[in-house]
C-alpha cells in the first residue's frame, strides 16, 4: 500500500524493534511462572468440567487441591497424567473423585515418567484435534455461505439472559451484522472462577459460560444459514481467567475474542504478572484456534485525552502486535484497537480522527483493526448522537477498516433497545455504502493537517517506546503512561495466583499448539 | 420570549403552533411489519392520550417486529405553575471562587475521594469530576489549590472507600453510579451509607454520588447529602461541598 500520510517507514521499523524487545524482556518471565487459571485451563484442555453441589468449578476443584500440597509448580497435567496411569481413570473421573475427597492426587505414587507424559499428551492431543477441527469448520462454513463485507459489523448484546440474547442477536443478524458480541455481566472479569451452565441473570451484560457460548453458536449458525453468510461470535478473555475463557472460545467455536492484558491491568486492576502470564496462554490458544483478537487501546481514549494521548494507543498496539506474535498469532488475526473518540466541538476533530484511523492502517496492513465509536462525548443527544456515530462510520469506511464497531444513538442512555440497533446498522450501511470507494478516491494534501498529524503522533508514539525500552513496560505502566492510569507491579487482583514453575513443570498444550501441524 | 403568551398553568408541547401538542414518538411493538403494524401503534397512540397519530415511518426488524416513528398531539396539559423539584440548592461559583472561599473561610486543604463503586466499571463521570483534565473545558477537582482530591478508579469495594476515607482523612466522599440495571446502583448506594453509619461516620463526611440516571431527590432519599445529574461539572460539587463543610461546622 502507497502510503497517504506520508509516513517514515525508518520510524515504523524502529517502532517494531523496540517494541520486540520490550516483549522479549517480559517473555522470559512470563515462561518461568503459571498462574491458576492458566492449569485451570489445562484442566478444561484435558476435558474437566462441571460443577460440585455447591456451584464450584471443577477445573477450580482439582487446581486447588493440588496447589494446597504445594504441588502446582509441576503443572497439573502431571498429576492428572500420573493419576491417569495410576488408576486408569480419564481426567473427568479423577477430577470428580478429588471432589468427593475421595483421591489426593499428590500422594498418588509417582508412575514412569515417560508413561504419565504419553498419557496426558495423547488426552491433550484429542482436544488439540477438536479444536483444529472447529477452525477447519469455520473456514468451511466461510466459504459455502460467504463472508460479510469490510468492515464487518459488529453489534453487542447485553441483555443479562442468554435466550433474551438470542432473540436480539438473531435480529441484529437479520438486520445486517457480522458479528455479535455478548458484552459480559459487570465484574466478571474480576471472578477468579468460570460459572456454569446457561444463564438468565446479569448485570450490564452475560456471564461468559461455556454453555452460553454453545447456545449463542448454535443460533448464529442457523441464522446465518438462513442470511447466507457466516456470522462470527464475539466474547471477552481478559480479566482473571484470561486463558480459561480462551479455551472454552476455542472449544465452541468462537470466532473473535478481546483479549488485552494491558486492559485488564489499567481498567480492571488485574495485577501485571499474573495477567502478562496469562494473556500468554490465552494467546497461544486463540492463534491456534484460528480466532481473531481484539485488543482494548481504545479504552485508553476513555481515561485520557483522545487528541493529547494518540500516541499511546499507537505505542500499545505496536506492543500489542509484538506480544502476539510471540504467542504465534498471525497478523491476520490481530485485531488491534483504537476508536473515534475526539471532542465533536473540536475544529478539524474529524481530520485529526481520519489521521488516526489510516495511520493505524498503514502501520498495520494485515490486521483486520478494530475500530470503536464515540461513547464518551456521547451525551443523551440521540439526533446529534447518531450523527456522530455516521462521522464515525465515514472514517472506517475512508481508511478501510476491518472490524466496526457500530455505536448507538443512544449510548449514554441504555444497553441498545432491538430498534437502536437496526437505526445503527442503517446508518453503517447507508454511509459505507455510499462512499465505497472514497479511500482509493481521495488523497491527502502534502504536508497538510492530516499528514502532519500522523507523522507527529507516529513520532511521539516511537519516542514513548524508545523509553518504554528503557524502563520496561511494568515501570512505565506503574508511571501512568497508558490511559492514565496507575498500577503498581505487585498491586491489583490476583497475584497470589501466580506461582514459579519447577523443574520439569509440564504443560502438553504449548507444543501441541505452537509447534507442529496448524 | 415567546413564553409570554403561555397560560403556564396549561401547557401543551409545541410543535410549530402554540398549544398544537405536537410529540414525536419512536417505539417497537413485537407485531409482523405491515397496515395491521401501523394501525396498532396508531391505536395505542390514541390509548394513551395521544390524538391523531400519524405512523411517519414504520420499518421490519426482521424478527417479526416492527419499529415506529410517530407523531401525535397531546390532549393533555400540564400546570407548569404548581411543579417543585428538590435541586442542590448552591450558587454557582468558578474554579477561582471555590479556591478563595476555601482559602478564606476553610482555611486548610479540603480532602475529596471519589470512586466508582461496587462492580461499576464505567468512570467517566468520576473522571470528568475529579481528573486534571476535567471535562468540556472544565478543569477536575485535582487542578484545584486547596483541594487534595483523589480518584480511585472503578469496581472500588464500599468497604475499600471506607478505609481510604479514615486513611486520608477525607472530608467528602464522591460516588460514581453508571450502571442502574436491575437497580444495582441503588443496593449499592444503599449499603455504602449504611457501613458509614455503622462505623459512626456518616455525620463526619460529606457524601455525594452521582451519574446519569442519579436526581437529587433520589440522593436525599438514599441518605446522601446530595446528588448530580448530567451535565454537572467539578465546580459544581466543589461548591456544593465546601458550603456544606462551613454549614455543617465539619472545617
Amino acid at each position: 500500500m502507497e502510503s497517504k500520510l506520508n509516513l517514515d517507514q525508518a520510524v515504523i521499523e524502529e517502532a517494531r524493534r523496540a517494541s520486540k524487545s520490550v516483549a522479549e524482556e517480559v517473555q522470559p518471565f512470563i515462561d518461568e511462572n503459571t498462574t491458576v487459571s492458566v492449569e485451570r485451563t489445562i484442566a478444561r484442555l484435558l476435558g474437566i468440567d462441571g460443577i460440585d453441589d455447591v456451584d464450584r468449578p471443577l477445573p477450580n476443584i482439582i487446581v486447588n487441591h493440588v496447589r494446597e500440597s504445594g504441588g502446582l509448580n509441576q503443572g497439573i497435567a502431571y498429576w492428572i497424567g500420573n493419576a491417569m496411569v495410576h488408576t486408569g481413570k480419564n481426567p473427568q473421573e479423577i477430577a470428580e473423585a478429588v471432589s468427593r475427597e475421595e483421591m489426593i492426587l499428590t500422594e498418588i505414587p509417582a508412575q514412569n515418567r515417560q508413561e504419565v507424559l504419553q498419557a496426558v499428551t495423547a488426552k491433550a492431543e484429542e482436544m488439540v484435534e477438536h479444536i483444529k477441527m472447529n477452525r477447519q469448520k469455520r473456514e468451511e462454513m466461510i466459504e459455502t455461505l460467504g463472508d460479510g463485507r469490510k468492515p464487518l459489523l459488529y453489534l453487542i448484546v447485553a441483555s443479562g439472559n442468554i435466550y433474551e440474547d438470542v432473540v436480539q442477536a438473531q435480529a441484529a443478524v437479520r438486520q445486517g451484522a457480522d458479528i455479535i458480541a455478548v458484552i459480559r455481566s459487570t465484574a466478571q472479569s474480576l471472578l477468579d472462577y468460570v460459572p456454569y451452565g446457561p444463564t438468565t441473570e446479569g448485570f450490564g451484560g452475560t456471564y461468559a459460560t461455556q454453555e452460553n457460548f454453545r447456545i449463542m453458536r448454535k443460533a448464529l449458525d442457523e441464522v446465518g444459514e438462513k442470511v447466507g453468510r457466516y456470522i462470527r461470535l464475539c466474547n471477552y478473555c481478559s480479566g482473571l481467567c484470561m486463558p480459561e475463557i480462551a479455551a472454552m472460545g476455542a472449544i465452541e467455536r468462537l470466532d473473535v475474542m478481546l483479549n488485552d492484558a494491558l486492559y485488564g491491568i489499567l481498567f480492571r486492576d488485574i495485577n501485571m504478572k499474573r495477567t502478562f502470564v496469562d494473556q500468554y496462554f490465552s494467546r497461544v490458544i486463540n492463534g491456534f484456534a484460528g480466532i481473531i483478537i481484539n485488543t482494548g487501546e481504545d479504552n485508553y481514549l476513555t481515561t485520557a485525552d483522545a487528541v493529547e494521548e494518540a500516541h499511546t494507543v499507537v505505542a500499545s498496539q505496536f506492543i500489542n502486535e509484538q506480544f502476539a506474535l510471540k504467542a504465534g498469532l498471525p497478523e491476520e488475526q490481530m485485531a488491534l484497537g483504537h476508536a473515534f473518540e475526539m471532542d465533536p466541538e473540536l475544529t478539524n476533530g474529524f481530520l485529526l480522527e481520519l489521521a488516526q484511523a489510516q495511520m493505524a492502517r498503514e502501520i498495520f496492513p494485515k490486521a483486520p483493526l478494530k475500530y470503536m465509536p464515540p461513547t464518551k462525548f456521547m451525551t443523551g443527544n440521540i439526533f446529534k448522537g447518531h450523527i456522530q456515530d455516521a462521522m464515525f462510520n465515514l472514517a472506517a469506511i475512508w481508511t478501510q477498516q476491518g472490524i466496526q464497531l457500530l455505536g448507538m444513538l443512544t449510548e449514554a442512555n441504555h444497553t441498545p433497545h432491538l430498534h437502536d440497533r437496526a437505526l445503527s446498522i442503517e446508518n453503517a450501511k447507508y454511509v459505507f455504502n455510499n462512499c465505497k470507494d472514497i479511500g482509493d478516491e481521495i488523497e491527502f494534501k502534502k504536508d497538510g493537517i492530516i499528514q502532519k498529524r500522523a507523522q507527529k503522533v507516529l513520532g511521539d508514539a516511537v519516542e514513548l517506546l524508545d523509553q518504554i525500552e528503557e524502563d520496561g513496560i511494568f515501570k512505565t505502566i506503574e508511571e501512568g503512561k497508558f490511559g492514565g492510569v496507575k498500577r503498581p507491579q505487585n498491586g491489583g487482583k490476583g497475584l497470589e495466583g501466580v506461582i514459579e514453575k519447577a523443574e520439569g513443570y509440564v504443560n502438553p498444550f504449548i507444543d501441541l499448539m505452537l509447534g507442529g501441524d496448524r | 420570549m415567546a413564553i409570554e403568551k403561555v397560560d403556564l398553568s396549561n401547557v401543551k408541547p409545541y410543535g410549530d403552533t402554540l398549544n398544537d401538542g405536537m410529540i414525536q414518538l419512536s417505539f417497537t411493538l413485537p407485531v409482523p411489519y405491515g397496515e395491521e403494524a401501523k394501525e396498532s401503534a396508531r391505536r395505542l397512540m390514541l390509548k394513551m392520550g395521544l390524538e391523531e397519530p400519524n405512523v411517519v415511518n414504520a420499518m421490519d426488524l426482521g424478527i417479526g417486529y416492527t419499529y415506529f416513528i410517530v407523531y401525535a398531539k397531546s390532549s393533555h396539559t400540564i400546570n407548569y405553575n404548581a411543579i417543585k423539584v428538590p435541586k442542590v440548592e448552591v450558587e454557582r461559583m468558578t474554579k477561582e471562587e471555590v479556591e478563595e472561599f476555601i482559602d478564606k473561610k476553610i482555611k486548610r486543604d479540603v480532602v475529596i475521594l471519589g470512586a466508582c463503586t461496587g462492580s461499576d466499571a464505567h468512570t467517566v463521570g468520576i473522571d470528568a469530576i475529579i481528573n486534571m483534565k476535567g471535562y468540556h473545558g472544565h478543569y477536575g477537582l485535582e487542578r484545584y489549590k486547596g483541594i487534595e482530591a483523589y480518584n480511585l478508579g472503578s469496581q472500588v469495594e464500599n468497604e475499600e472507600l471506607i478505609a481510604k476515607a479514615i486513611e486520608m482523612k477525607a472530608d467528602a466522599l464522591l460516588v460514581s453510579q453508571v450502571v442502574t440495571q436491575k437497580d444495582v446502583h441503588i443496593k449499592n448506594l444503599t449499603n455504602l451509607i449504611e457501613l458509614l453509619e455503622a462505623e459512626n461516620l456518616r455525620d463526619k463526611l460529606i457524601v455525594v454520588c452521582g451519574g446519569p440516571r442519579i436526581s437529587h431527590e433520589l440522593a436525599k432519599e438514599l441518605g446522601y447529602d446530595a446528588g448530580f445529574g448530567t451535565n454537572t461539572y467539578a465546580e459544581d460539587v466543589a461548591a456544593f461541598v465546601i458550603h456544606e463543610m462551613l454549614e455543617r461546622n465539619l472545617v
